[in-house]
């Protein structure tokens, strides 16, 4: 039975992959072509509809990692679960021109708005970057002004996404910094082994809480209470540190 | 698998006309306040069950038929919607 | 539908001729969960049969495990549409567990550590149709499947046969536990595949 759309609600459309880009060896990067895509702001996901030629069908939420100058393509950023269902799909099957049925833009808590005037601390564990490198093209595009300060937590260097791209940014963004954390092996040269994120790396790279940051986390869910934990013992507000979980052990 | 209040978003956007994971919801058991967003959400399940990060009781779930979304709100004393 | 999505497959799953309608067939053991997954340690562990009169039959886990137990076999169907066939269990018929139990009511609310809970009708839970299982394939039953015991209704979707369980509440009325108050079907029946409400 078809239905009718309703103005203003949430409905499923139909995308085009316009372009990909591999990431990193398990993370992939989805151009989307998506009509009448009204905008989205950082922060945002959008949910992904697959469904297979006997009706099967499986549904999963992914973050936005492009910014959105007013018009364009919509990117995601798509990490592969080895026991995944659909993420595996995504980075190893789909190809340009393949069209994708979606929903969006979703969400509006885990969001950074340029009016907020506060500095900002991001940290991220593995894919937990996707949502905050859309708040940092956001930023870089307008030029704003709200200090930013990026944790990234990775497993090696092979595993951060968007590497190229931040070291870019450092240079060229004012006000941007970017500290990277190795759990697992860290560059030749690193002044420090591999270890996890703990209060010394937030209490150096940080800001002070005097300085009252917007504070987002995201990342898998164990990641994402060892980092708020810490932060709220460091004396940050619990009300300005806003995370998002994407499950996990 | 548990996820957080941010993964119910497209789900509840289908049935509110206003964002609901910046509403601020009440839990029944404990009375702790918060945005939806912060609720505990498992989605691997018949439904998807969204709980209180304070004390783990069932704050809402959501049941998908061919027809009809189930919305279940029996342990949510209230929620405050941005308009 | 929705547009079918070129080389998607999703999990493995094979239609077989011996499934109730809608089911796939899956050959691992999903693992489906509402909540944390409760860890009980086996001397904190006990089971209580309520009466409507409020009259309660308590075993421990020493009392419950020299209970006669049986080897199960069954077919299990989860109202998620996978199926898994020829599953094997031990544990203790609900026909001993209720042997000394004395009630006339028709309806029972099971209870899960964790608040979890589901109705079904007493004649469901006897003559055979019904075991708290502790051991799958032989081994002491996973805690992320319910361990230690759970209740064991193979002939009704699997949300019936509540993980971690606690206790059996005798009820003159039914009434809904948690999926059934949320939108599942009161009673269940994979082969008249009652889901929802109103199927």
């Amino acid at each position: 039975m078809a239905r009718t759309a309703l103005p203003g609600r949430l409905t499923w459309q139909a995308a085009t992959v316009t372009a990909v880009r591999q990431e990193t060896p398990s993370a992939r990067t989805l151009v989307l072509d998506v009509p009448g895509w009204p905008g989205h702001l950082p922060g945002q996901h959008l949910d992904l509809r697959l469904t297979a030629e006997d009706g099967y069908s499986a549904q999963r939420s992914y973050s936005i990692a492009s910014d959105w100058p007013g018009d364009g393509p919509v990117e995601i950023t798509i990490q592969r679960l080895e026991d995944g269902e659909v993420s595996p799909y995504l980075t190893d099957v789909v190809e340009t021109g393949d069209k994708i049925e979606l929903r969006g833009p979703i969400g509006g808590w885990f969001v950074w708005r340029p009016a907020q005037p506060a500095p900002v601390l991001l940290v991220a564990g593995g894919s937990g970057v996707v949502p905050l490198m859309s708040m940092i093209r956001e930023r870089g595009r307008l030029r704003a002004r709200q200090p930013f300060r990026v944790i990234y937590s990775v497993r090696t260097p092979e595993d951060a996404c968007f590497a190229d791209e931040l070291k870019r940014r450092v240079r060229d963004d004012a006000g941007l910094d970017v500290h990277f954390v190795y759990t697992r092996s860290a560059p030749d040269g690193w002044p420090a082994p591999p270890k996890r994120i703990d209060v010394a790396t937030i209490n150096s790279h940080g800001w002070p809480p005097d300085f009252a940051p917007d504070v987002f986390v995201c990342g898998p869910t164990s990641f994402v209470e060892t980092v708020a934990d810490i932060l709220v013992a460091l004396g940050h507000d619990p009300k300005k540190i806003r995370t998002e979980r994407f499950g996990g052990k | 698998m548990e996820l957080d209040g941010n993964a119910l978003a497209g789900d509840l956007a289908e049935v509110f006309a206003v964002e609901m994971t910046t509403a601020r919801f009440t839990c029944a058991g404990c009375r702790h306040a918060d945005a939806v967003a912060t609720l505990r959400v498992w989605t691997r399940a018949p439904g998807v069950v969204a709980r209180c990060p304070s004390c783990g009781d069932v704050v809402l779930s959501l049941v998908r038929t061919p027809a009809r979304v189930v919305l279940t709100l029996t342990g949510t004393a209230r929620l405050e919607l941005p308009v | 539908m929705g547009i079918i999505s070129r080389g998607f497959g999703g999990r493995r799953r094979d239609s077989a001729p011996d499934l109730p309608p809608g089911q796939y067939l899956t050959h691992d053991f999903p693992v489906l969960s509402a909540g944390p997954t409760p860890r009980i340690p086996l001397d904190r562990w006990s089971f209580t049969i309520t009466t409507e009169a409020g009259q309660k039959h308590t075993w421990d886990w020493a009392r419950f495990t020299a209970l006669p137990s049986e080897e199960i076999t069954r077919d299990i169907h989860c109202v998620t549409k996978w199926s898994k066939l020829g599953t094997t269990w031990k544990g203790v018929s609900l026909d001993t567990l209720f042997a000394d139990v004395e009630t006339a009511a028709d309806y029972v609310m099971a209870h899960s550590k964790g608040g979890y809970t589901t109705n079904v009708p007493l004649e469901d839970l006897l003559d055979g149709q019904a075991w708290i299982a502790y051991e799958f394939d032989g081994e002491p039953l996973d805690p992320e499947h319910g361990g230690p015991a759970r209740l064991l209704i193979p002939h009704l979707y699997f949300w019936k046969s509540a993980k971690w369980v606690n206790g059996l509440e005798m009820m003159h009325e039914d009434e809904p536990g948690f999926w059934e108050a949320a939108g599942y079907h009161m009673y269940g029946d994979p082969w008249h595949e009652q889901r929802y409400q109103g199927d």
